[in-house]
């Protein structure tokens, strides 16, 4: 897992950084002094409570949010909606359980929704669109109706409609929130393998670390106003987030690696 | 108008021969075919967008427009034309995301609905007039409403070629559609308009009291049958025209309203579809039912494109 393809890892090129960075609301800072730089083909977990802040970071990278302070980059420029180098997948939860469209069809529209015209492609929009399906192993799904579909397989479905335009950032906001322990797994390895085969920078999004724990690069803690980021096993250390935060936090681990981090807010990491 | 002394014949072509002699008959039928196309295509993006409260409100909003123009002495659709898309524009500024809106288009229905009232009660002779307005007079169309119709529903299709795959992709998954860079407020009022035209042109045929069966109906119909947009809206347009020239045919010789043979119609088909058709197949084998549906089937006939 700590496999990184040679012909890229002797420059390792910087896809995101972020200086002194803070996000709000105006008049208010919901978290501040993030520092951060994610190289080309890093899986990065974005974790931390539920309202600490987390799809902010998203919604700065998307450009749909301008940072209150600091500075942060995407492929070395300012974020700007509609950056075609960026993947997303927005938290939400179930499709419109009347919505019996293909899911080929939704793959083919994020691949061409955004252009003027009827698209008199759509043979070859549809075969881009079965090839990001297959990409995530989802090709016996593509010709189901979304409503059919199980939480499990409309992720894939997700994340293939993030990936049919041939991204090098990913950003998945909390894609595990509504699977069970055995479905979030398997997305994540999906994820890695998304990460690993197309060298793809990936920011997830989630509440609970360990499903993603064997896979990580780097991870970004987001919690009381404030950034921790590195790797797993330096930030995720009672030393080190004591430290940052100034209070005693204390970080578990049971014999299996799970780990747990006890003293902010709320205690995750056991969901 | 019509009167019992035509008599329904086992021929069909002179049958069709006798109806087309009559200058009414023919306007009806091209202004009725005009306005099932134009709103079996719109009414899948209404259903689509949730948005059938949009197009229920926005044709009361015509009603107001066309006492309007009949107070100050004016053709109704020019009336109609004007207040909706006004309506409509108003709506999608005031509720840029396509879902949550409710509040913002009643709040504009009701105004609009009161300036109806203060037309109304400024005419004096105007009952039938508001009659066919409420529940459409096809039978009473003239050559001019069918040559504005067909220049409406030009535009109406061109907006809708130039804006489908945005349209379709914004209904569909409107966060990545903004994350993607695509103007949410633009489409919105592109789609209100859309609406609010092809509700202007649809009131002559059903009224503004029933606009659903024309608008809402056949594309909700549309949506169960067909799993690929493109297929939806073909079939969408074919119920909306069997729907329209069945019951032009049989008003020709019964005489009672269009309007109640469309709405009946559609209301048959929709209890056919939602009750009867996927009763008939196994519904624990989704693949199979998806397979026979009526969308798959034209799928197999043209595989690409």
């Amino acid at each position: 897992m700590d496999y990184k393809d040679p012909k890229t890892s002797n420059a390792p090129d910087e896809i995101l950084r972020a200086e002194n960075l803070a996000a709000g609301y105006p008049g208010k800072i919901v978290w501040q002094g993030a520092n951060f730089s994610f190289v080309r083909g890093e899986f990065v977990a974005i974790i931390g409570p539920n309202g600490a802040g987390k799809t902010l970071l998203i919604r700065l990278l998307l450009g749909l949010k301008q940072p209150s302070k600091g500075t942060i980059t995407v492929l070395n420029l300012p974020p700007r909606r509609g950056n075609p180098k960026i993947g997303y997948v927005p938290q939400r939860h179930l499709v419109d359980n009347d919505t019996n469209i293909e899911c080929v069809e939704l793959v083919r529209l994020a691949y061409s929704g955004n252009r003027w015209g009827i698209g008199m492609e759509s043979g070859k929009e549809r075969k881009i669109a079965l090839e990001a399906l297959e990409a995530v192993g989802a090709s016996e799904l593509a010709h189901q109706p979304l409503n059919a579909l199980s939480g499990g397989e409309l992720q894939r479905i997700f994340l293939a409609e993030a990936l049919v335009s041939d991204p090098e950032i990913l950003l998945l906001d909390e894609p595990l929130s509504n699977l069970d322990i055995r479905r979030a797994r398997e997305l994540v390895q999906l994820v890695n393998k998304v990460v690993r085969t197309r060298n793809v920078t990936a920011l997830l999004v989630a509440h609970d670390i360990n499903p993603l724990l064997p896979f990580l690069d780097k991870v970004v803690y987001i919690a009381n106003g404030k950034a921790a980021t590195g790797i797993p096993k330096d930030v995720l250390t009672s030393e080190s987030l004591s430290a940052l935060y100034g209070v005693h936090i204390e970080v578990i681990r049971d014999s299996r690696g799970n780990i747990a981090i006890i003293g902010i807010e709320d205690h995750h990491g056991d969901e | 108008m019509v009167t019992n002394s035509n008599i329904f014949n086992p021929n069909l072509v002179s049958d069709l021969q006798q109806m087309f002699q009559y200058q009414f008959m023919q306007h009806a039928f091209e202004a009725g075919t005009i306005v099932a196309i134009i709103a079996g295509i719109v009414g899948y993006f209404v259903v689509l967008r949730r948005s059938a409260f949009a197009s229920h409100a926005l044709s009361h909003i015509g009603f107001a427009g066309a006492a309007g123009a009949v107070l100050m002495g004016a053709n109704p659709i020019f009336g109609l034309l004007t207040f909706t898309c006004g309506g409509g524009v108003g709506m999608a500024v005031l509720g840029p995301r396509a879902v949550n809106r409710d509040v913002q288009i009643g709040t504009i229905l009701a105004f609009m609905l009161g300036l109806g009232v203060l037309f109304i009660s400024l005419y004096t002779g105007y009952a039938t007039e508001a009659y066919s307005i409420l529940f459409g007079e096809i039978l009473g169309i003239s050559g001019t409403d069918v040559i504005v119709t067909l220049v409406a529903s030009l535009v109406i299709l061109a907006a809708v070629g130039a804006s489908y795959r945005p349209l379709l992709f914004a209904s569909l998954d409107e966060d990545v559609a903004e994350a993607k860079g695509m103007s949410m407020p633009l489409l919105g009022v592109i789609f209100m308009l859309l609406v609010a035209v092809a509700v202007s042109i649809s009131v002559q045929v059903v009224g503004v009291l029933l606009i659903f069966s024309l608008m809402v109906t056949p594309a909700a119909m549309a949506r169960r049958l067909a799993k690929r947009p493109r297929n939806a809206i073909i079939i969408s347009v074919l119920i909306a025209l069997a729907a329209t020239w069945s019951s032009l045919f049989i008003a020709f010789y019964e005489p009672y309203p269009v309007s109640f043979f469309i709405t009946t119609m559609v209301f048959a088909a929709y209890l056919f579809v939602r009750y009867v058709y996927p009763s008939r197949i196994c519904l624990e084998c989704r693949e199979k039912f998806s397979s026979i549906s009526l969308g798959r089937h034209l799928e197999k006939k043209h595989p690409q494109g």
